[in-house]
């Protein structure tokens, strides 16, 4: 009888092109970015650091809503997005507004979602993606249907999916792999290994050695990637996308990476399940550290360049949050126009009460 | 007797019978080192260790799943729904499966599970989160389905449910989970489930609620007060099965019933007690039953929550309505 668990498992490696100091290490490996692309890809991540900065301030203030940390992620995040084209559609969970904004989401909407405006969901024309699902996994049975749409249109573009560690042990993960392999359907499936679903560890959440192996009982390609290594998240999901287009069916890429804050501004504590000693080790692994490094070393990038970006942040976010302000309040009518094509007419009768109530 | 907080009733019920009964086992989403998003299973890994209180994986299908093949097993299990709005992912474990063991099986074999799970509008949750779903419970034959609105009911309510032999789905109204405290004692008691409360007497309108909805009722009770009107709040605190007898022997007394839900308004309970109290007690009425419930869209999360979810002014009008008949 022969075994195979042991095989299989050591055969996932973390792929790496940039190490903890910002060398390369991987130098095949290293994506063709010119210059400016790669200025481009920290300009990004410093902005969406001070982003998160922000968010959660404005949350202690009370003037956002629903907001889930995303400091310490920005590698896994912008490096899938930034392999992506304009066409191709995005099904992010609710830690990943980051990459719906990159792909082209103003920045105010992204508020009003914090605050359950559902003008937050209205995207514009051109803004291929869902809004953040909350039920977890759900976004995954849903890309095997956009990629198959994709793919019977014959488009060449990509679903891409994301969700977490915990978020790996639904049946919609499964599934949602499955039915994208049995179609060979150009879907990308992204899982931010953070190691924590909330307060329960990876280890607790599954047997398997590795998240990206999960793909092998599908039948896909799967992938574990250092996902505090832009260029090599970048670099997976370059290729990933390729092989989709090509007809050569889905991939599970799975980043290796961390939260720094709380799992969302609702009261968690992370001191509960978490040791300052990991959050120093893994603080060592910084996305952005590494990376700048990497750019001044090329002379590419300097502290100038890095407080224009951080300035022009400040600014751009100070300005959606007050257009977010001046947004109208969401109303309860609001709710019942978006119910149905059609308003029934019980929900005509509870219009005109709520409009009284609403116009007191 | 000790002040106690809804939530630190709920903690102390699955204390006690942790102790009482080692096949009850305690598991979900971060309810074992975290002690649960709102702190309900606080303290009782330490107690009881890993074995009878643990985190599951990431599955609200597998929590259902796994809480029904522990029971075939022998154990009483006590899972938890993190958020009750993820129910659905759990579907056909509860509705499919777990609900219909007893039936299926010729009555030799049951499920003596209770599924703890909070719920409930008012404290700015996102989508998915607030949802007042007991309507889609009781609709399931097979299901109990209990609501407790205060300290002193949930921890004997919740002592009932876990010595029950059928399932029961256990739903914490999260707004009430540090709203107040109240006297609980510390010994060990239960309620009998399908047993109504009248939480307050009056003679001129029944209010019929359940869950938040009757703190509602106890302050708009006190208004009516104010204008001469007696309002007696019976609490159902078992949603299903209901208790018709409380019911309807208020509603001889007052002749005038105004019923108060949380949820929508479309099918949901309220319009199962009215059909319930006309089919039995039409000649006693002096006015037809009035609801009170939510407008018929989706949880309005975090904003228009206030003005969507009911409040005692509306079940003041409508008292109003039954009054002025
Ligand atoms: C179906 C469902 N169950 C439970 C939750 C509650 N919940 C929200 S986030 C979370 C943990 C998710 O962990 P992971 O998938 O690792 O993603 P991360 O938050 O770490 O990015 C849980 C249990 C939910 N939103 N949806
Ligand atoms: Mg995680």
């Amino acid at each position: 009888m022969k075994r195979t668990l042991e095989n299989i498992e050591d055969q996932f490696e973390t792929f790496q092109i940039l190490n903890e100091d910002g060398k390369i290490i991987n130098e095949d490996a290293m994506p063709d970015l010119s210059d400016d692309e790669l200025k481009e890809l920290m300009h990004r991540m410093v902005y969406t650091r001070i982003l998160d900065q922000r968010s959660i301030a404005l949350n202690r203030q009370g003037r956002l809503g629903f907001y889930a940390p995303t400091a310490g992620q920005e590698a896994s995040q912008l490096g899938t997005q930034y392999a992506l084209e304009k066409e191709d559609f995005i099904l992010p969970a609710y830690r990943d507004v980051p990459q719906i904004i990159w792909h082209g989401l103003p920045l105010y909407q992204a508020f009003l979602f914090s605050r359950g405006h559902y003008h937050g969901n209205q995207f514009p024309e051109g803004v291929n993606a869902l809004s953040p699902q909350i039920i977890i996994g759900a976004q995954y049975v849903q890309t095997a249907g956009v990629a198959l749409g994709m793919k019977k249109r014959g488009q060449k573009s990509v679903a891409i999916t994301y969700t977490g560690d915990g978020g790996t042990s639904q049946g919609d993960f499964y599934e949602g792999m499955n039915f994208a392999g049995a179609y060979k359907a150009p879907a990308i499936f992204v899982v931010q290994n953070n190691h924590f679903a909330i307060s329960v560890p990876v280890e607790k959440q599954t047997a398997a050695k590795t998240l990206a192996q999960k793909a092998v009982a599908a039948g896909i390609e799967g992938i574990q990637v250092d996902g505090m290594d832009v260029l090599a998240v970048y670099a997976a999901t370059k290729d990933a996308r390729e092989r989709a287009v090509n007809g050569e069916g889905p991939t599970l890429i799975e980043t290796l990476t961390y939260r720094y804050g709380p799992h969302t501004m609702a009261g968690d504590d992370p001191t509960r399940y978490r040791t300052e000693d990991l959050d120093s080790e893994w603080e060592k692994k910084d996305p952005l550290v590494r990376f700048r490094k990497f750019l001044e070393n090329k002379g590419l990038w300097s502290e100038d360049e890095e407080n224009k970006v951080i300035d022009k942040a400040k600014d751009e976010i100070k300005a959606a949050i007050k257009k977010a302000d001046e947004y109208p309040k969401q109303k309860v009518t609001d709710l019942m126009e978006n119910m149905y094509e059609e308003l029934p007419a019980h929900l005509q009768e509870q219009m005109e009460e709520y409009k009284a109530k609403e116009s007191k | 007797m000790a002040q106690m907080t809804m939530i630190q009733a709920i903690t102390d019920a699955l204390r006690i019978e942790l102790k009482n009964d080692e096949n009850v086992l305690v598991f979900g989403e971060d309810v074992g080192q975290n002690g649960g998003v709102f702190r309900a299973t606080e303290g009782l890994q330490d107690q009881f260790g890993e074995d009878r209180v643990f985190d599951t994986p990431l599955a609200e299908s597998g929590i259902g799943g796994l809480a029904f093949g522990l029971a075939m097993q022998g154990f009483r299990p006590v899972p938890e729904i993190q958020f009750f709005g993820f129910v659905y992912e759990a579907m056909d474990a509860i509705s499919g499966q777990i609900a219909r063991i007893r039936y299926r099986s010729g009555g030799t074999q049951n499920a003596p599970i209770t599924i703890r799970s909070p719920f409930g509008g008012g404290v700015h949750t996102p989508e998915l989160h607030a949802d007042s779903l007991e309507g889609l419970m009781a609709q399931q034959p097979g299901l109990k389905v209990v609501i407790p609105s205060t300290p002193y009911d949930a921890k004997g309510l919740l002592l009932a449910s876990i010595r029950d032999n059928d399932p029961v789905v256990f739903l914490e109204h999260m707004k009430l989970y540090r709203s107040f405290r109240a006297e609980v004692p510390e010994e060990e008691y239960t309620i009998e489930l399908g047993k109504a409360d009248v939480k307050r007497e009056g003679s001129d309108v029944t209010l019929v609620a359940y869950g938040a909805m009757v703190h509602s009722c106890l302050k708009a009770a006190e208004e009516l007060e104010k204008d001469g009107i007696q309002a007696e709040v019976i609490d159902l605190r078992t949603v299903m099965p209901i208790d018709f007898e409380t019911v309807l022997k208020s509603v001889e007394k007052t002749n005038r019933v105004v019923v108060v839900q949380e949820a929508q308004r479309q099918a949901g309970m309220a319009s199962h007690i009215i059909a319930e109290i006309q089919e039995k007690a039409i000649l006693h009425l002096e006015a037809p039953v009035l609801r009170v419930a939510a407008p018929d869209t989706v949880y309005a999360f975090t904003q228009a929550e206030e003005v969507w979810l009911p409040n005692y002014n509306d079940i003041i009008e409508r008292v109003n309505q039954v009054i002025n008949f």
